[in-house]
């Protein structure tokens, strides 16, 4: 016989509090708080500053809020696209690709227009962006859709081919003729490069395209039949079946819409804050905005929010590099850390942990038989 | 060592009460069980039945109230102890892994590990014993759901109870089988086994049981012998109210064809699914066509192929006013008047984390105009939800409560309703009746037969055959996804249906042939 230990179960809660549901993003914020309290206690650095040039110290200024939604610009656009496809259960992971190839699209038309820019590169720059990134995301759409393969290895691993793409060009074709060979691109000419609507900072006009399309995202999302059957897909595919909505139809437009927001993201870096094609053009976004999705409950008003959240873990982990010397992988650990703790508290939402006693004796003995 | 009290009863349950969020779902219940007594527990959906045998069986343990055994009090802490104490259960929805055989998921199923060849031929002992034919080598799936049932059951005597609980374990079954099920509970009841037979089918319960204990909204209201009392006497007792009687108009086979399926063939889709093979029938307005057959037989792969989520190989295969439709989606099929309602409620016909005015958009957003260009029209489609709840009774707190929210029958109810206010040409309904109590079947039955008095095609699927022999008129057995000829329900019997449903291919003409052979003879007579 098994020995009669407690044994932890875990259940399944019969009715999920709705409001405890949009609190768990701010438990998992103030855990992620309080666990960095704790990690910097035991690295030596002084808690209180540590936590204070990391959350606080950024907001303290004008310049640091234009940062604040510099940053959070392209998180924003790109977290609402994929969060659209995760409520259809469409796992885009290779918001980074697109980023990168809509880049590479919109920055090979700003080259192309060098010198000979006019009102029209701007916004065939942008054009050019979301194509380049709707195209890159077609590739796991057709091989899903066609032979069902799944988009999270085929978007995923076409990453890597875009990164490798835009460094071949950088450092072969397009780079800069007077660049000391640098693997950089020419600086784009101003005409193409977005308005700086706040003088003094880098804040660009591609931040109010951002909150436009969460608004625009929130409009189609709960008020659209489009925005309708994707969630159905998601949450029941046979009533979506059954409804008449084609999953496929619904397959390529999560995927392209999140491709072509994460290539206008990646357009309006290079023809934002950085100005060029350069190797590196993100630090990250298109993986942060994962994070960013589920923050904000896959909804796009609140996508807002926690794309602002995770652009203060960026600003954040800069100024606390140095002002207080700590490592630059503190902002990914603050990242991971606030995923770890969002994905738990959500859990522990739905489900819960009973202790249950072992049972209790019972007579056994028609089971000799 | 429990010292058994020669008069006690097997079971008794004293005062158990078990209260949920909301509900209090057994409330002081009292009754008892004597050895070797087959004894019914019959009440409507919700009344409680569940939770009072998931209570014996370990599975909950209730708030208060006492469980004596052989006399004795006992704590029943989980299902293993259950069977420790000599109590068997066998569930409505079997636990068996389709791809491994008969042998191997019994073995999983004991609490013990046995030999593997002493077990099979214990196994094989048993069944003979019992009547339960079964090849313990033979792989699950190409088992019938009767031959699954079996497994569960023999997986249970094997264990020697001493009360042995069947949750509505003829759902499944053809009446033949049915019929050999009882032959096998009355020779366990003959060895002094007790049983607990769960059920809200009536002439089954008065030709089976002893004693019926019948639960109204959690509580005991009668207890009495079924054998004495009419089908109607206990529908009334379990319903608290007169049950409506539904009034048919005559068969309305003169109207102009509106469903016309021929030779519609699908493969199937699923592994271990059915391939429905050459299949054609015609549904007149005005008429109730019924398919009959046991679970697992084709029905929900043909309610795929005629709601149109899935296609037919040509366009000609499926016909809707004359119309070929065999190659056109769900959304089109509605569009032009066919309406449906799948067997399973939540996830197919609604999605659960919905709301009610959502889930109405889901299948009527073409036929009720709830859409404004790309807009879904919020406003229009709770109007519309709220109808439905109104006309079909749902309970609910509102159109705005999701139909995860419902019980099963309300959201049936509400699911039917959905359907039916849309004003279908073609209705195809599975399952209509499934879970609901029977004061909302009586009405899910009327308003099928007003639905067919206005000139609509209405087919019926369902695996209830005396469902089926009431409402339609005229009906098919569908069998390994080979649908028999047609025949008018009026002529057709119970027996002659039921060889069709457990038959093997090509019985449908001789079965037509036997009917025909012994009507002459009555004649004769």
């Amino acid at each position: 016989m098994l020995p009669r230990l407690a044994a932890l179960r875990i259940e399944a809660r019969r009715e999920i509090p709705r409001g405890l549901l949009y609190a768990t993003p701010l438990l998992a914020v103030a855990l992620t708080v309080l666990a960095g309290f704790l990690l910097f206690l035991a690295m030596g650095y002084d808690p209180g500053r540590a936590l204070y040039h990391f959350f606080i110290a950024p907001l303290t200024s004008l310049y640091g809020w234009s940062e604040l939604m510099v940053k959070g610009a392209p998180l924003i656009l790109i977290g609402v696209g994929l969060a659209i496809g995760f409520r259809a259960n469409v796992w885009n992971i290779g918001a980074e690709g697109q980023l990168t190839m809509g880049a590479v699209a919109g920055g090979v038309v700003a080259l192309a227009f060098w010198g000979e820019e006019t009102a029209l590169t701007l916004p065939l720059m942008c054009v050019a962006g979301i194509a380049g990134g709707v195209a890159y995301a077609a590739v796991p759409a057709f091989l899903k859709t066609r032979f069902g393969v799944n988009e999270i290895l085929t978007s995923l691993m076409l990453t890597y081919v875009a990164t490798l793409f835009l460094s071949t060009l950088v450092y072969g074709p397009l780079k800069d003729p007077l660049g000391f060979n640098f693997p950089q691109s020419r600086m784009f000419g101003d005409a193409a490069l977005l308005p700086v609507i706040l003088d003094g900072t880098r804040l660009h006009a591609g931040s109010l395209v951002a909150l436009a399309v969460a608004v625009a995202g929130w409009v189609l999302m709960s008020f659209t039949i489009v925005g309708f059957q994707v969630r159905v897909l998601g949450q029941a595919p046979a009533a979506a079946r059954y409804a008449g909505f084609s999953a496929p139809r619904i397959v390529w437009f999560c995927l392209l819409l999140s491709g072509g927001l994460a290539g206008l993201a990646g357009l309006f870096e290079v023809a934002g804050p950085i100005g060029q094609l350069v190797p590196v053009i993100s630090p990250g976004y298109g993986f942060t905005a994962i994070i960013v999705a589920f923050l904000g409950r896959l909804h796009p008003l609140g996508i807002i929010l926690s794309g602002l959240l995770m652009a203060l873990s960026y600003i954040g982990g800069e100024t606390a590099q140095v002002m207080v010397g700590l490592p630059q992988a503190v902002t990914g650990v603050f990242q991971g850390l606030l995923l770890f703790f969002l994905l738990a508290s959500d859990f522990l939402v739905r489900y819960r942990l009973r202790l249950r006693p072992a049972p209790a004796v019972q007579p056994r003995a028609q089971a000799a038989e | 060592m429990t010292v058994p009290q020669p008069d006690a009863p097997r079971l008794e349950a004293s005062g158990i009460s078990k209260r949920f969020p909301g509900v209090l779902a057994n409330d002081r219940i009292d009754f008892a069980v004597a050895p070797g007594e087959i004894h019914a527990l019959l009440g409507e959906n919700g009344a409680g039945k569940s939770t009072l045998v998931k209570i014996i069986y370990g599975v909950l343990h209730p708030d208060a109230g006492t469980l004596r055994w052989n006399g004795e009090a006992v704590e029943i802490a989980d299902p293993h102890a259950a069977r420790a104490l000599g109590i068997g259960m066998v569930f409505q929805h079997f636990s068996l892994f389709e791809a491994m055989t008969v042998l191997e998921n019994v073995s999983l199923g004991l609490d013990k590990a046995e030999d593997r060849r002493a077990l099979a031929a214990r196994v094989r002992e048993v069944s003979q014993a019992y009547g339960l034919p079964l090849d313990p080598e033979r792989d699950v799936y190409t088992l019938s759901v009767g031959e699954r049932q079996r497994i569960e059951i023999v997986r249970c005597l094997l264990q020697n109870p001493k009360l042995l609980i069947m949750d509505e374990p003829t759902s499944v079954l053809t009446p033949q089988e049915v019929d050999r099920l009882f032959e096998t509970l009355r020779q366990l009841a003959a060895e002094g086994v007790s049983i607990l037979y769960i059920s809200h089918k009536l002439e089954e319960i008065r030709a089976l049981c002893d004693r019926a204990t019948i639960l109204r909204g959690g509580r005991v209201v009668a207890e009495c012998d079924p054998r004495a009392e009419t089908a109607r006497s206990l529908a009334q007792m379990m319903i608290g109210t007169e049950l409506k009687t539904v009034v048919r108009r005559d068969a309305g086979t003169t109207g102009t064809v509106r469903l016309a399926v021929d030779g519609l063939s699908v493969a199937a889709e699923a592994l271990h699914g059915i391939d429905l093979k050459d299949i054609s029938f015609d549904v007149r307005a005005g008429e109730v066509f019924g398919i009959a057959g046991v679970a697992g037989n084709g029905q929900n792969e043909l309610l795929l192929a005629l709601s149109g989520e899935r296609l037919a190989g040509t366009a000609a295969a499926l016909r809707i006013d004359g119309e070929a439709v065999g190659r056109r989606d769900a959304g089109e099929r509605r569009k032009l008047g066919l309406c449906a309602v799948p067997e399973e409620r939540n996830g197919h016909g609604a999605v659960p984390g919905m709301t009610l005015a959502e889930n109405v958009v889901l299948s009527a957003h073409r036929r009720m105009g709830l859409l404004s260009s790309i807009f879904i029209r919020a406003g229009a489609a709770a109007r519309f939800a709220g109808e439905i709840v109104k006309a079909f009774d749902v309970r609910t707190p509102g159109t705005a409560a999701s139909a995860a929210s419902l019980s099963g029958g309300n959201l049936q109810k509400f699911i039917v309703g959905r359907e039916i206010l849309q004003k279908p040409k073609v209705l195809v309904v599975s399952q209509p009746t499934w879970g609901v109590d029977a004061g909302a079947a009586a009405a899910i039955h009327q308003a099928l037969a007003d639905l067919a008095t206005e000139g609509v095609a209405v087919v019926v699927v369902s695996q209830d055959l005396d469902e089926l022999l009431a409402i339609t008129d005229r009906l098919a057995v569908i069998n390994v996804g080979v649908l028999s000829r047609a025949m008018v329900t009026r002529d057709a019997s119970v027996e002659e249906v039921g060889l069709l449903m457990g038959g093997a291919h090509g019985l449908a003409s001789e079965a037509v042939a036997a009917q025909a052979e012994r009507e002459s003879s009555v004649y004769v007579a």
